[in-house]
């Protein structure tokens, strides 16, 4: 094979030159190649190694359907695997390389698995690796040590692990009529429903519109095909409700005709403007679909069928008459059906070389046996290719002798030299989107394909996905589909001869004696002789066969191997191929990036929540974490602190003196209405309705299943309002919970619900001060014990702005949270500060919050981790008895009730060593692995008022463990360390510090 | 899948949240019969055909509503507001 640039023709910009690089060497094109187009261009043949046996593999098609030609794109550190040769457009800068191949793609260690062959077959692995012990072998243990060999031998591209620094988008669109594809068909199934004045969206996969007319050679209106698609899909993409989007792949089609689309914004550009997306991902919603995807050529299989030259008769048409290269300088033809004659055609007209064409067919007609004398190739009738001879490219082929009725290979074989060979084996409706709408294809004789299914939602297929084979009837059909008008529709003249779009039954060339290979699958290494042995150990039906093999199965998703496959296993059963059945297309049509689905859900995107003091935070050194979307200071760090010395300081002061936190964060939920206080007494375990105005109560949840869902306090502010509050990370879900009861379980409530997280911003005040702090700067109430107990609400003002005030505590400490309006957050809580600076007020972050609630044994989400019941929290005096509420059926089941379950206990490090979060707790003194666990450490912190590493675990037995020594063990971050088991209540047991 | 919301209008499913299947009966708070505990929240049917569920219109007016679905074509035959369904009685087991 010895490619070449043709000295004319194909729609690249001779006079501009683009470089690129593969494999590190330099390489120069045309604006208009695409990485194929231009290597071939270059005499470039091998594009790659073969899956499996490392075989060497070039370009194959020209389009979507490439198995072979696939290469990886570095940019960067990134690299982007796997991107197929035939779509990707160059550009100046472009870096490239092969894949599969070591040391380097001409001189491949690997391809001594070639020699293997016979044992690589179909299940290899699995047989050898994953099957029955061996003697002394543990199957599963040899496949675990040899895996990491066998992955590494056998792949595709290596995906990097570099950051992908490129910007995505999300679309959604909505049209009445969605047309795929721009070939003759829907161009004008386009302009027709477009004349209807409906809101149309077009999506083409390619660069340029036109499908199969960028390749004919036919004249349309008296002009050159190419061109009359061109001046048709600018017509068309002017219009003001027409939508014309080139490089977007439709690959999915979803329920309430929801289909998704890839479109290539920008990756096809040497130079991206700052911000545009690379690629963007498109949700399109559309009233009726016009599927004009087009056909997939097939090839036929025969022995030494994958060598570098050997390529789809319709790909090197392609080649030559839309990229102006000639992919060998001897082309040979090989077919049973009369379109590779409209491509000999084409090519000669384009001026291509064609030696002979070979067909299985004894008899052609007089129009075809004209082309094959115009264009000066021998006509080799009623044979076959049965073998190939390459090194790394094609030299030869050898035909013998072939009945096409009875598939029988006979004489003495012939060799005819070529260094490229353009094989049609018919044309398959690219049924992929109508397959994953649903319903089953059905197969024609007369094709020899699968048509579409019968329609189960709006949409329509349209020329030859449709079946219509022929530029005339796809016009037609096109125009017919795209409107409902009855009008007869004025068609394009086309001055092209009609071919029989027919071919002879033939799948696979098997000559009796064989010395090569026959690959059907080229991109997961699957021959015919596979699809046999899977025959033979009972993987009859498609969907078996798919999976054993692999047939189908790789990021081509068996474009061009499908047909041929099911064919050869419905000849081993001796049944037809609609008999043997299809399997289902699923999405994605061709490959879509992560990067476009997640779109603008990744990275500097992402929504935010900041509380009203989150600029102050920043502003006073606070090292912040995400706590679901919000910020929270995690510490306020001073010079060269650590992070444990921070908080430790922080909780001291707590402790000592006062310290604030921002608690803006916490669900908040305003509850009205007659019924309020009974919908609380249904959803908590314990009662509100007893509750006076101006107090509040820590309340409990469950689920129905009995296992507690949520806690926090909720306030009552007059007979029919509350404010409810629940932890950060579960506001969400507990607004829902709630609104779940009053509409579909209890919609005779009269209770209304407000989510107000937003409206107020809460800063607790807490430590033996809080109260000094709080009565120098309250006014309009007191703050004095009685007037404000704890549990109590007084409202007040801070400057002039209005508080709530609440003397609760999460810290055990004397304590308040003060909620104002989120407006007035920063104002109130500067105003505290100020206050309280004669006490040396402190603010404090999420770490020392958490130390002091661990200290006092109070539960968070460690713990309410949707496993634990009341009991193993120890909660179960907020159990009502006199009331049933959600969870009260199934709270005594058995299984909740278990005494082997885990409780929650407090431990305390024994060696003076932190402990971490997630250890285990282990019976045994030295680390062991694996080690039987009976509970696991929720929370830990160093306690700056026991002056020791403590933590908060569950713990089976809890109770009766304590006064136990027992040790935490995370050999995976090599902790093991003794503690000693003790209650939860860790610090002040007797709360005497919060009521006082 | 689009869900056409009495209130909003059509919408698609991104908008919503599925809140289980709207045929089950919750016993009598006070009830202790496991049995039907037991069935009220974890036995669910997989019926192939219509199936009426609770979905919430979590992006949108917040309402939660009564969708009759078809588990194998997605087909959505009826749209009604939760709080009427259960209030008539129809939230339960019968369409």
């Amino acid at each position: 094979m010895t490619a070449s640039r043709l000295s004319k023709g194909g729609r690249i910009d001779r006079a501009k030159t683009v470089r690129f690089t593969f494999d590190g060497r330099a390489y120069s094109g045309h604006p208009g190649d695409t990485l194929a187009s231009a290597l071939l261009a270059n005499g470039v043949t091998l594009f790659g190694r073969s899956f499996k046996y490392h075989r060497p593999r070039g370009v194959f098609a020209a389009g979507s359907d490439e198995p072979n030609a696939l290469v990886t794109v570095l940019s960067g550190e990134v690299r982007e695997p796997n991107v197929r040769a035939t779509e990707l457009e160059i550009h100046d800068g472009l870096v490239t390389e092969s894949q599969n191949r070591f040391p380097s793609l001409e001189h491949d260690v690997m391809a001594i698995n070639q020699l293997a062959g016979p044992i690589l077959s179909a299940g290899f692995y699995y047989k050898t690796f994953m099957g029955p012990a061996i003697g002394p072998l543990r199957s599963t243990r040899v496949w675990m040590f040899f895996e990491k060999f066998i992955r590494r031998a056998a792949g595709l591209g290596k995906a990097g692990i570099a950051a992908d620094p490129d910007h995505y988008e999300r679309m959604n669109a909505f049209c009445d009529v969605l047309v795929v594809g721009t070939g003759p068909a829907g161009l004008l199934a386009a302009e027709a429903a477009a004349e209807t004045g409906a809101q149309v969206i077009i999506a083409e996969e390619r660069p340029v519109a036109g499908g199969a007319l960028l390749a004919s050679a036919e004249l349309i209106d008296g002009r050159n095909a190419a061109v009359w698609a061109r001046e048709k899909a600018a017509a068309l993409a002017g219009l003001p409700n027409v939508r014309f989007l080139t490089r977007t792949s439709v690959w999915g089609y979803y329920d309430g005709n929801v289909l998704t689309a890839l479109e290539h914004v920008s990756d096809f550009k040497p130079n991206r403007t700052k911000g545009q997306a690379r690629q963007r991902h498109w949700v399109i919603r559309t009233g009726k679909t016009i599927l004009a995807t087009g056909a997939f050529e097939r090839p036929i299989v025969f022995p030494g069928n994958d060598c570098p030259g050997v390529m789809l008769a319709d790909a090197v048409r392609r080649y030559a008459i839309e990229y102006g290269v000639a992919a060998g300088n001897n082309v040979t033809l090989f077919t049973n059906n009369d379109s590779a004659y409209e491509a000999a055609r084409a090519m000669a007209q384009a001026g291509v070389n064609i030696v002979a064409i070979v067909d299985v067919r004894a008899d052609i007609s007089g129009a075809c046996i004209e082309i094959a004398s115009a264009a000066g190739a021998e006509l080799v009738l009623g044979h076959a290719v049965t073998g190939t001879h390459a090194g790394k490219t094609l030299s030869s082929i050898t035909v013998q002798h072939f009945n096409a009725q009875t598939g029988h290979v006979s004489g003495a074989a012939r060799e005819i030299k070529t260094d490229c060979l353009g094989v049609s084996g018919g044309w398959s409706p690219a049924i992929h989107l109508a397959s994953q709408a649903g319903g089953k294809p059905e197969w024609d004789e007369d094709l020899q394909a699968f048509l579409p299914p019968e329609a189960n939602q709006n949409w329509v297929t349209a020329g030859s996905a449709a079946g219509y084979m022929d530029t005339v009837s796809v016009f037609s059909d096109g125009a017919t589909k795209g409107t409902s008008s009855k009008t007869k529709p004025k068609l394009p003249a086309v001055d092209a001869p009609m071919f029989d779009a027919s071919p002879a039954p033939v799948f696979e060339i098997e000559p009796a004696a064989k010395s090569q290979k026959a690959f059907v699958d080229f991109q997961h290494d699957v021959t015919a002789d596979d699809i046999r042995l899977a025959y033979r150990e009972g993987f009859h039906s498609v969907e078996h066969l798919k999976r054993y093999t692999t047939l189908g199965m790789a990021t081509d998703q068996g474009k061009t191997s499908n047909i041929p496959g099911l064919a050869i296993m419905a000849d081993v059963r001796g049944i037809s191929i609609p008999e043997a059945g299809t399997t289902r297309f699923r999405p994605p049509f061709t490959p879509v990036s992560f990067g476009a689905i997640a779109g603008e859900r990744y990275g500097d995107l992402r929504p935010h929540r900041l509380t009203p003091m989150h600029d102050w935070h920043l502003a006073n050194s606070a090292r912040t974490y995400e706590a679901g979307l919000w910020h929270r200071p995690m510490i306020y760090g001073s010079h060269g602190e650590t992070v444990e010395q921070a908080y430790v300081r922080e909780a001291r002061a707590v402790r000592q003196s006062v310290g604030i936190v921002d608690v803006s964060t916490l669900g908040k939920i305003d509850i009205q209405g007659p019924d309020a206080a009974a919908f609380l007494d249904r959803v908590y375990t314990n009662m509100f309705s007893t509750l006076p105005v101006g107090k509040a109560r820590y309340g409990l949840m469950l689920r129905e299943d009995g296992i507690v869902y949520d806690d926090g306090t909720t306030w009552r502010l007059s007979e029919t309002q509350f404010l409810m509050t629940t932890t950060t990370a579960n506001a969400g879900n507990v607004m829902q919970h709630l609104e779940f009861y009053l509409d579909c379980v209890w919609p005779d409530l009269r209770v209304h619900l407000t989510s107000v997280t937003d409206v107020w911003a809460g800063t607790a005040v807490s430590g033996p001060k809080a109260r000094a702090v709080l009565e120098a700067c309250v006014t309009g109430t007191g703050v004095d014990n009685a007037t404000l107990p704890f549990m109590g609400i007084v409202h007040g003002f801070i400057g002039d702005v209005p508080v709530m005030i609440c003397r609760l505590s999460f810290s055990g400490e004397l304590a308040y949270e003060v909620y104002c309006g989120a407006g007035f957050g920063t104002q109130v809580w500067e105003a505290l500060l100020e206050a309280g600076k004669p006490f040396d007020i402190m603010p404090y972050g999420l770490e020392a919050l958490g130390t002091l609630r661990i200290e006092k044994g109070h539960v968070t989400g460690a713990e309410i981790d949707g496993r634990t019941t009341a009991h193993d929290l120890h909660l179960d005096w907020m159990l009502s008895k006199k009331k049933p509420y959600i969870g009260s059926g199934m709270k005594d089941r058995a299984g909740l009730n278990d005494e082997n379950r885990l409780s929650l206990v407090g431990l305390i490090s024994l060696d003076n060593q932190s402990i971490n979060g997630g250890s285990h707790i282990v019976s045994d003194a030295a680390p062991r692995e694996p080690a039987d666990s009976f509970g696991h450490v929720t929370a830990a912190c160093y306690s700056p008022a026991l002056g020791k590493y403590i933590a908060l675990a569950l713990v089976k037995h809890g109770t009766s463990m304590i006064g136990n020594r027992a040790y935490a063990t995370d050999l995976l971050r090599g902790k093991h360390g003794a503690v000693e088991i003790v209650s939860h209540h860790m610090f002040d047991p007797e709360g005497s510090r919060m009521h006082g | 899948m689009i869900i056409k919301c009495p209130y909003c209008g059509p919408r698609d499913v991104i908008e919503f949240t599925y809140q289980g299947d709207a045929t089950r009966q919750r016993p009598d708070p006070a009830s202790t019969d496991q049995a039907a505990w037991n069935a009220y929240v974890y036995d669910r049917a997989n019926p192939m055909g219509g199936h009426r569920e609770f979905w919430l219109h979590s992006g949108g007016c917040r309402q939660h509503l009564v969708v009759t679905r078809d588990m194998a074509t997605h087909v959505i035959s009826s749209v009604g507001f939760a709080r009427d369904a259960v209030a008539s009685g129809k939230g339960g087991d019968r369409p």
